[in-house]
């Protein structure tokens, strides 16, 4: 069953175009990854999907809904470039924060019982292994436990689809393995749909069955992993073509 | 004591303790949200801008209040617009309405009159505070306490992740722009007690004080509030007592008490 279904999106900047065309599905329980180089519209296509953008030309439907319109929030997840962005004086714990993401499940002026949001900000955290931050302030914590404690308040709701916009940008090599260890759990263990966008291909493509890979000239091709995986590898033994000149 | 007991005893300090202790309540409460955004120059912004509004109301003889709510309110409009125009240099709109506020109140301020009123405006005249001011400040106080309670959830949300608010389902552009226009409202009545000029710093001051002690973000409103009250408590004695000005007194007592946080915090 197709989860996302994007038909015929184009989408211009003002001296750009950035998408053209583009068609493609996601089913259920995929993990889907986004790559392409710098300015091939990979954060755009996300921002188009969540209804951020509108495109020029075309549909997208979540779940058979309309992106346009779409109400059903809870069904969704989104993790931005920017959550490992906190400084060590930003005053809000662990807990304040994943609490946040229960927003859409309850809405305006309707909040849960403290019992039972605290008892869903612990699960969500202990699924990501950040349980024993539960108190401590945000900004303390590194890049990397940061994306997890906001992955942790993208799971909360149980959602059915979870968006990441380069999850792993600025965080160490370690932290970025176990962040892709956790999103494969999460697709493989508990069925969610993932679909990410990433520079750094090589430490998820493992876990991911999708690649959508977005070219300079607006097109764009939906291939398996595993293939991309080989034509990658492929592409990294034309290195040995290269040529280095001599500098002074 | 006696001279303290004297003091305080008389009907206008009680009217002025009041109307400051209020707005020691409602400027943090605003503050907090405008610090987290890092938009703390927004505040100056307003002022400026309700400056303008004075002296264009002391000009055309309206209520120099009522014009500097109206003005405040048109460049906090302005101020969302042109963030949304540059989302990625909100700062950028701060800084245009600023100068907006400022060339006009310069201006204006020449045709108004008498002066003394105008520099009321500049750096407070809370020992004039009348009790139809008590009363204004004190109605206005008790919707900005409502405003914030029921928007806390939101806007504790946007001050960390708008696009994740928005996806919640939070109208973000309506919320922004009620929490300005709020803002507004607050900059414009505080004026005329504390002063336009001071007025940003009760906003951001006992925010930066909670900052160095707080444990969440819930404790770091409560904090906000706690040191706003000491420092117009401080404030308001010490200006009493050396016949000072009390909006200045106020905030250079916010000052001293930061930096003495910061000293402590640095020799943990």
């Amino acid at each position: 069953m197709d989860i996302l279904q994007v038909k015929d999106v184009s989408f211009d900047y003002p001296d750009k175009a950035i998408i053209k065309n583009l068609s493609f599905s996601v089913r259920k329980g995929d993990f889907l990854c986004i790559v392409g180089t710098n300015g091939t519209g990979k954060s755009t296509l996300l921002k188009l999907i969540l209804n951020l953008l509108k495109p020029d030309k075309g549909r997208i439907l979540i779940d058979g809904e309309n992106s346009r319109h779409f109400k059903s929030f809870n069904k969704i997840s989104y993790v931005s470039q920017k959550a490992t962005d906190f400084n060590s004086d930003f005053p809000a714990t662990v807990e304040e924060v994943v609490s946040a993401g229960l927003y859409p499940s309850f809405g305006f002026l309707k909040f849960p019982k403290i019992r039972e949001r605290k008892k869903k900000v612990f699960r969500a955290l202990k699924t990501v292994g950040m349980h024993k931050s539960y108190k401590k302030l945000i900004g303390k914590l590194s890049g990397g436990q940061q994306q997890r404690v906001f992955i942790a308040k993208a799971l909360i709701n149980n959602p059915q689809i979870i968006f990441l916009d380069e999850p792993t940008v600025g965080i160490d090599v370690k932290a970025v393995d176990s962040i892709c260890c956790l999103l494969g759990e999460l697709n493989k263990k508990f069925g969610i749909t993932i679909i990410m966008v990433t520079h750094d291909i090589s430490s998820i493509i493992y876990h991911s069955n999708k690649v959508l890979q977005l070219r300079d000239d607006g097109s764009a091709r939906l291939v398996d992993s595993e293939d991309f995986s080989q034509e990658t590898i492929f592409t990294h033994v034309h290195h040995k073509n290269c040529k280095y000149s001599e500098r002074t | 004591m006696d001279t303290l007991i004297d003091i305080f005893s008389q009907g206008y300090m009680q009217r002025a303790f009041a109307v400051a202790l209020l707005i020691s309540i409602i400027t943090p409460l605003i503050g907090n949200v405008i610090v987290l955004k890092r938009l703390s120059s927004i505040g100056d912004a307003l002022s400026h801008s309700s400056l303008a509004g004075v002296a264009i109301g002391l000009c055309f003889g309206f209520n120099p209040i009522i014009s500097a709510i109206i003005f405040s309110v048109i460049a906090a409009v302005i101020i969302e617009y042109i963030r949304g125009a540059f989302p990625n240099y909100s700062e950028m709109a701060t800084a245009i309405v600023l100068s907006f506020g400022v060339g006009m109140a310069a201006i204006f301020s020449g045709f108004t009159g008498s002066a003394s009123n105008f520099d009321n405006f500049l750096f407070g005249s809370i020992i004039a505070t009348s009790t139809f001011d008590l009363y204004t400040v004190l109605f206005l106080s008790v919707i900005v306490i409502l405003v914030m309670g029921v928007l806390f959830r939101e806007l504790f949300y946007i001050t960390f992740d708008e696009e994740g608010a928005k996806l919640s389902g939070i109208y973000v552009k309506r919320i922004n722009l009620a929490f300005t226009v709020v803002t507004a409202v607050v900059v414009s009545i505080a004026a005329k007690t504390v002063g336009a000029l001071v007025i940003s710093s009760l906003m951001i001051i006992p925010v930066a004080c909670a900052m160095t002690v707080s444990k969440s973000y819930k404790s770091n409103v409560a904090f906000s509030v706690f040191f706003a009250m000491l420092f117009t408590v401080l404030g308001l004695i010490i200006s009493s007592l050396y016949d000072l000005k009390p909006g200045g007194t106020i905030v250079l007592t916010g000052i001293v008490i930061l930096i003495l946080l910061l000293l402590i915090r640095k020799r943990r």
